[in-house]
């Protein structure tokens, strides 16, 4: 029997598709993903319920999801990150059973062990053979690298790789398997290239944020870890970017050459790896057009699998092989502890991603983030959520100070040493409440609406419910 | 002082604040702020204390506030109503 | 040390907010062209209110005010004068006459808020034709007056000359200024560069500033402050050779000699008035390991 159907609704009926399995998805088409919209339309058509989502992040394109869940297509999701008006759905208590949070390793690592089941994967892919070969680097929707949909490949009961480019067998480079495929789903479009990778990600154009990008390069060279054989990984956001800008100048006057960039990469690392900063590049996603052109043509720019990236129970895991990472953070409180899953009032709108990861593997975790947003001060008592124990944070970065975690003194002389103006985490709290007023105290108090599981299997926090506007 | 016409002053820019002010039976403040539940009460004394300075006891006041610090709260509702007494600063 | 003066548009909250985090020497929190007509009293109120609450420790204190022939300046002296900044920076200002009666004004407010007579200081900028023509007579004429400012934008449209990044034809008013204000014993500082992306154009303007004479330079973007403070720092090598210089001249005084000579050269007193500047800047800075010279 072919494996290889002209619809998704024929690959979902071979599939047996019934009430109350858990389907699961990648986000490597990011925010242009058509892939896990078309799938629940389909079974919402088919008239299923109860169906667990197991997606490795959703983003505003899978909104969609709010309707399936008040009809009851949809009673579960697990995710590493969430984005978009489901946050606000999510929050509000739209679902009875609480969202399920892990962490980028955390996922695969309950993949494997059988902690959770997938009965159906979808793999959306810009490039498919007949047999189910596929990659991220040929096609039209293009995303680089496929690194998290390994451990949905490998695991789940059936698998259908979804794409919208069949290219001759066997195709080459090839991310996912035949060995792992059932069927090729072949579709019209499977994302929107313009939604799937930004053109160009760009550091910040903010004073402040290159202000704070400095210090958290000045930070890594007074570490002692900028030598060769260094190893780096930093965010996306605009001024985590900007760190390689500063870090650059660095390495050129110590001559230093890189062992790997990791991530979570963009045009940046890419600049990084061919100006020959790095040797290597090792790439879960790829977060813009250079970064999938270069995991294409660059053998020195490598895929690698969630699990390899950052699972806890794996042989060993490229995380923790990695010197420094920058982060970022909406809170963080006198004990480290950083929230990266709500805002400042417990919304949902985040996740830990990998950031639970990189924190707990690298020798140095740096967080980067300005010591207000509008008059909300970055440090308080106690985060709303806690995405990253404090025990494995470092350093905090603002625009006015660097706080090292007391655990680590023989950092905090290396930075003192090198002039980095230096104060303890509750100074820096008082310095931003002498600017923005001491904030009243948010404690949503609604029934759990989300549990963060640590990449260890513990949950580690709660997420409740906030007051619907 | 009396407010005598309806008067605006700030922004919504970010860390900054829209002020509306006019003239009313009373002191009235309503206050819209994307930081509403971590500072609206000091917002509101804020408000309460330039009017008082100002020695405006009839008023209605409008904030659309955006994140600003208390002192760009006071300058910004200073001005709108110095603005809605016909006065520059 | 005024390596630095970044301007802060007095409007803004945001920029007001994180003004001191860049290392400029000196902040002009700005009440003149970064503000409209209708946002003038705005302004006022907001500068105030920022400058007694954020306070900028380390950072010196410079208003923009107004025109003399405006109907702001005398309410932006009004207000300003109690927040007790280090300078007023006049704008448009074309004679001597101007300054004495802008000094008047501001005294008459120290008078009014208690403030020690002649406290706050004045940086007249020069932006006119007027103003570079009699700059010498500008900058001698008030104790107030503690430097002179070149402003090339309004400058060149006043001389209906083509602003260009090269310079040109602000080279003679660059030049003047700083004869003008040395022949007066006072400071001088440069335009700013206004292109806000071009690094390199930032550099070599802000170098050649440094080698005319000016004390410093204006800056009107938070990017180009570390730039503009190393090219108006002494260097190590510079900070090395003064102390070399001082050395010379110390064990030339131990050993009764007339003359001294370093590395094969006379030691002659501008190099000794150079080197003592140099280590003085140095210290200003707190660059590591100057003793007392």
């Amino acid at each position: 029997m072919p494996k290889l159907v002209t619809s998704l609704s024929e690959a979902i009926q071979r599939c047996s598709l019934r009430d109350g399995m858990t389907l699961s998805f990648h986000h490597h088409l990011r925010n242009g993903d058509q892939v896990l919209n078309m799938v629940l339309a389909q079974a919402a058509q088919m008239g299923l319920k109860n169906l667990c989502i197991q997606a490795s992040s959703l983003f505003d394109v899978h909104s969609p999801l709010i309707d399936h869940i008040a009809s009851g297509v949809v009673t579960g999701i697990e995710t590493g990150y969430m984005s978009g008006r489901l946050c606000q759905a999510i929050s509000e208590g739209a679902m009875i059973k609480p969202v399920r949070f892990r962490s980028h390793g955390g996922r695969p690592d309950a993949i494997a062990s059988g902690r959770v089941h997938i009965d159906v994967a979808f793999i959306g892919a810009p490039a498919a053979d007949p047999m189910g070969n596929a990659n991220g680097v040929d096609g039209t929707a293009a995303c680089g690298s496929l690194g998290y949909a390994y451990s949905d490949a490998q695991y789940a009961d059936k698998v259908v790789v979804v794409t919208d480019h069949v290219m001759p067998y066997p195709l080459v480079p090839a991310s996912i398997q035949e060995i792992d495929v059932d069927f090729v789903a072949l579709v019209d479009s499977i994302g929107d290239p313009k939604g799937i990778v930004s053109g160009t990600t760009r550091i910040t154009r903010d004073p402040v944020g290159l202000v704070m990008a400095k210090y958290a390069a000045q930070v890594i060279a007074a570490s002692g870890l900028l030598k060769d054989g260094f190893s780096f990984q930093t965010g996306a956001g605009g001024a985590s970017l900007a760190v390689t800008q500063y870090l650059k100048p660095l390495m050129k006057q110590a001559k230093v050459t890189g062992s790997f960039g990791l991530g979570g990469i963009t045009g940046y690392l890419v600049d990084m790896l061919e100006e020959g900063y790095f040797e290597k590049l090792l790439d879960v996603q790829c977060f813009d057009l250079r970064a999938v052109q270069s995991i294409r043509d660059n053998p020195r720019h490598q895929e690698i699998s969630a699990a390899r990236y950052a699972s806890p129970s794996v042989k060993s895991a490229v995380v923790n092989s990695l010197d420094a990472v920058v982060l970022g953070a909406t809170e963080i409180d006198t004990d480290f502890n950083v929230n990266v899953h709500t805002d400042s009032n417990g919304l949902i709108m985040g996740g830990s991603g990998g950031h639970s990861d990189t924190a707990a593997g690298a020798k140095l975790a740096i967080i980067l983030a300005p010591l207000f947003r509008a008059r909300l001060p970055l440090v308080v008592d106690k985060v709303l959520c806690v995405t990253t124990p404090g025990n494995t944070v470092d350093v905090l970065v603002t625009q006015r100070g660097v706080a090292v975690n007391p655990k680590r003194p023989d950092l905090a002389d290396r930075l003192r040493g090198a002039g980095l103006p230096i104060y303890p985490i509750g100074e820096l709290k008082e310095m931003a409440q002498r600017v923005t007023g001491v904030p009243e105290l948010i404690r949503p108090n609604g029934r759990v609406v989300a549990e963060v599981e640590y990449r260890d299997g513990r949950i580690i926090d709660r997420i409740r419910s906030i007051q619907a506007p | 002082m009396k407010i005598t016409a309806n008067a605006i002053a700030g922004s919504l820019e970010s860390n900054d604040v829209l002020v509306r002010v006019s003239p009313a039976e009373g002191l009235s403040v309503e206050i819209e702020s994307i930081v509403l539940q971590q500072f609206g009460r000091q917002i509101r004394q804020a408000v309460l204390e330039t009017a008082q300075a100002l020695q405006v006891e009839d008023a209605a006041i409008f904030l659309q506030d955006k994140g600003a610090i208390e002192c760009t709260i006071k300058a910004r509702v200073e001005t709108a109503l110095l603005r809605a007494k016909g006065e520059t600063a | 040390m005024r390596r630095t003066m970044l301007f802060v548009p007095g409007n803004s909250p945001a920029m007001l907010l994180n003004a001191d985090i860049h290392g400029a020497d000196a902040l002009i929190f700005d009440l003149e062209d970064a503000v409209t007509p209708a946002e003038k009293d705005a302004a006022r109120v907001l500068v105030r209110k920022a400058v007694q609450a954020l306070g900028y420790s380390g950072c010196e204190i410079i208003i923009r005010i107004n025109p003399l022939d405006s109907a702001y300046i005398k309410q932006d002296i009004d207000a300003m004068v109690p927040l007790r900044p280090a300078l007023f920076m006049p704008t448009k200002v074309a004679s001597a006459e101007e300054v004495k009666q802008i000094s008047a004004m501001v005294a008459a407010a120290e008078i009014a808020y208690g403030i020690a007579s002649g406290s706050i200081g004045l940086i007249p900028l020069l932006e006119t034709a007027a103003g570079i023509e009699h700059a010498y007579e500008i900058a001698r004429s008030d104790p107030r007056v503690k430097a002179i400012f070149l402003g090339a934008e309004d400058l060149t449209s006043d001389l209906q000359a083509i602003r260009s990044k090269q310079g040109d034809e602000i080279l003679y008013a660059r030049g003047r200024v700083v004869i003008a204000a040395r022949a007066a014993g006072i400071d001088a500082y440069d335009t700013p560069f206004t292109d806000v992306n071009d690094e390199e154009g930032l550099e070599k303007d802000a170098r050649f500033a440094r080698s005319l004479g000016f004390s410093g330079k204006a800056v009107i973007s938070p990017r180009h402050v570390t730039a503009v403070n190393v090219v108006f720092s002494p260097s190590q090598i510079e900070i090395e050779y003064a102390r070399q210089v001082m050395a010379a001249i110390e064990e030339g005084e131990r050993l009764g000699k007339g003359a001294v000579s370093l590395n094969g050269k006379m030691v002659d007193k501008p190099i000794v008035d150079r080197a003592r500047r140099v280590l003085d800047a140095a210290r200003a800075l707190g660059l590591g390991g100057i003793e007392d010279a």
